[in-house]
């Protein structure tokens, strides 16, 4: 039998992007390994997209536009608000189990929690994007342009994704437990439902819309519909609003972290 | 500060930590030499897990100085975090994982390459008997092979101080003594642990040396016997078969060592001092049989940390302690040592 006693030490301290990867791979392993994480989400999140899709969908009056193509680039833009609950649910969990303790405990960068936790998040997020986007053309959604322009709104769905994770994890630090993160994160159903995602805004009462219209997630959706159209109109204010975000959110959850 | 040639292993000079309006930590003093397994003892909400919690640079403390191995826990936390390994109070493995990945995990985060993350996992294993189960995804571990698993995760960087934040809390008698054992085997090749526990029996078991804190405070600090010591003498135990002969059992233990004698809440036994030892306990057992009163088991013993603990610090703190599911599970794995025999719960005696 070996003895601890003569076991080697480690050379070194690990580097930010091994221990990040580290932090990301036991994440990404959690997700794929849970199927209520990783099939359900994506059933969850087609559940949504079907019942209005053909449920509430024929009463709207989206302008112009088929309310399947109205729709499904928002939805797809948005999911992240309804799967991030998730995320701040499993960052409060590591907090509560000791796993969070331990990784402090360790000689590891104090940014890799935070970036690890990062890149798997999107990484699941990407994948809920990529199976709500192809239930979308199966709902009978098309793409009004080129595909070029529905890659580079695929792509700027993903750059939320990202920043909308770090703030899902922010939350999942404040929230004292996971069911308190689960209700901390429905605040988020507030910002994905007054907004033009789902309904036009004009179509609100008056008190309401200045809200609609102001608030990040109106100009995040309005920039993806209009990549898809060939335009890029509302892109800079969606990425200010991204930029914004990460910039403040980012620090927090780094201190908030380091707290323990 | 220190004379000595080598720094000590962990000195602590008037810790506190605040929290809010809660002192957790209350001017707490601890000096710990390498080579031995410490025990932090103390009723719960004493600040063990504070303390711990400072060791592992999780809390800063709001005063004082703490080092481990010379280094300040603030200043040097970088090169603290190299030399600890925490095993807290929930066993904080990935479930969806198995026991090697954990651990090649936690190798990597401690700075080892894959080759060694390997090597240094497959060592762990072995050491904490954990091979049959080692593939298997830790979901579906037994409690003791959780906290087993836990441990040697704070172990794959081979740190010089493991920390055990209540290792055995909330473990059946059988997981319980998995993790003695291997905390045990630890000891031997040679790993300096500090653990903290309510339970007696466990520092009794594994500790060399005891520090017992309460709110926040040292209270006392020595090895197991001069802890027993200090609350001197040996102590005569009558086991009674039958329960309703305990009152006149408890009478004649009283009159023979003309002091008070007290019978256990379980109903089946009668504890008194017995200053002057054996003389008295071949007395008792001359009144016993001449009162014709069957006896299950008599002896004299050194006191229990139980009972020393009572003594330093007061019946009305240990009260605060309720744990009374774990008290039953305390008392089976003793049932083959007479010497602690009984419930070495601190609450217990409430």
């Amino acid at each position: 039998m070996t003895a601890i006693g003569i076991l080697e030490r480690p050379p070194r301290t690990p580097g930010l992007a091994g221990a990040s990867g580290q932090v990301a791979l036991r994440a990404l392993r959690k997700y794929i390994r849970t199927p209520g994480l990783s099939v359900m989400g994506v059933v969850q999140s087609v559940l949504f997209l079907f019942s209005f899709r053909y449920v509430f969908g024929g009463a709207i009056h989206a302008g112009a536009t088929s309310y399947v193509d109205f729709l499904v680039p928002a939805y797809v833009a948005s999911i992240v608000l309804f799967t991030g609950g998730g995320i701040a649910v499993a960052v409060a969990e590591d907090k509560v189990q000791g796993f969070t303790d331990r990784m402090l405990s360790l000689p590891v960068p104090r940014y890799a929690l935070v970036l690890g936790r990062t890149i798997a998040d999107s990484a699941t997020n990407v994948w809920t994007i990529l199976s709500t986007a192809a239930f979308g053309f199966l709902f009978g959604f098309r793409l009004p342009g080129t595909w070029q322009d529905g890659l580079a709104a695929l792509g700027l769905c993903v750059v939320y994704a990202v920043v909308f994770t770090i703030v899902f994890i922010v939350m999942g630090l404040f929230a004292p437990n996971a069911q308190a993160a689960q209700g901390m994160s429905l605040i988020a159903f507030v910002f994905a439902f007054i907004s033009s995602a789902y309904v036009p805004a004009t179509s609100m009462p008056g008190w309401l819309q200045p809200f609609a219209k102001y608030q990040p997630i109106t100009p995040m959706v309005d920039a993806v519909r209009s990549l898809l159209a060939g335009s890029a109109s509302d892109v800079g204010l969606a990425l200010a609003w991204s930029a914004l975000l990460v910039v403040v959110f980012t620090p927090v959850a780094v201190i908030r972290y380091r707290r323990g | 500060m220190t004379t000595g040639n080598a720094a000590p292993l962990i000195a602590a000079r008037g810790i506190t930590v605040r929290f809010g309006k809660v002192t957790a930590l209350d001017g707490l003093e601890l000096t710990a030499q390498p080579g031995q397994v410490l025990a932090v003892l103390g009723p719960n909400g004493a600040g063990k897990t504070t303390f711990v919690r400072c060791l592992a640079t999780l809390v800063r403390p709001d005063s004082g100085e703490l080092r481990v191995r010379g280094q300040d826990v603030v200043r040097d936390a970088a090169s603290v975090r190299k030399d600890i390994g925490l095993a807290g109070q929930f066993a904080a493995v990935e479930p969806t994982m198995t026991g090697r990945e954990n651990l090649e995990m936690t190798a990597r985060l401690f700075g080892h390459r894959r080759a060694a993350a390997r090597r240094a996992a497959a060592s762990v294993i072995e050491q904490l008997d954990l091979s049959e189960v080692a593939d298997r995804r830790s979901s579906t571990y037994s409690g003791g092979q959780r906290r087993r698993l836990d441990l040697g995760a704070s172990l794959v960087g081979s740190p010089r101080l493991l920390l055990l934040d209540e290792p055995t809390t909330g473990l059946d008698p059988v997981s319980r003594s998995e993790v003695w054992a291997a905390v045990r085997r630890l000891a031997t090749s040679g790993t300096d642990i500090l653990l903290t526990t309510h339970y007696l029996d466990e520092a009794d078991q594994l500790a060399d040396h005891v520090v017992v804190i309460d709110h926040g405070r040292t209270i006392a600090s020595g090895t197991l016997s001069e802890l027993k010591a200090s609350i001197g003498q040996d102590v005569i135990e009558v086991a009674v078969s039958d329960p309703r002969q305990l009152a006149e059992v408890a009478r004649i233990v009283a009159q023979v060592t003309s002091g008070p004698a007290r019978p256990e809440p379980t109903g089946q036994r009668v504890t008194a001092p017995a200053p002057a030892g054996p003389g008295q306990l071949g007395e008792v057992i001359a009144r016993l049989a001449a009162a014709s009163i069957a006896v299950e088991e008599i002896g004299l013993r050194r006191p229990t940390l139980d009972e020393a603990f009572l003594a330093l610090t007061g019946a009305t703190d240990a009260a605060d302690t309720t744990d009374a599911a774990d008290t039953t599970d305390a008392a089976d794995t003793l049932d083959n040592q007479p010497a602690s025999a009984g419930q070495n719960n601190i609450g217990s005696r409430s």
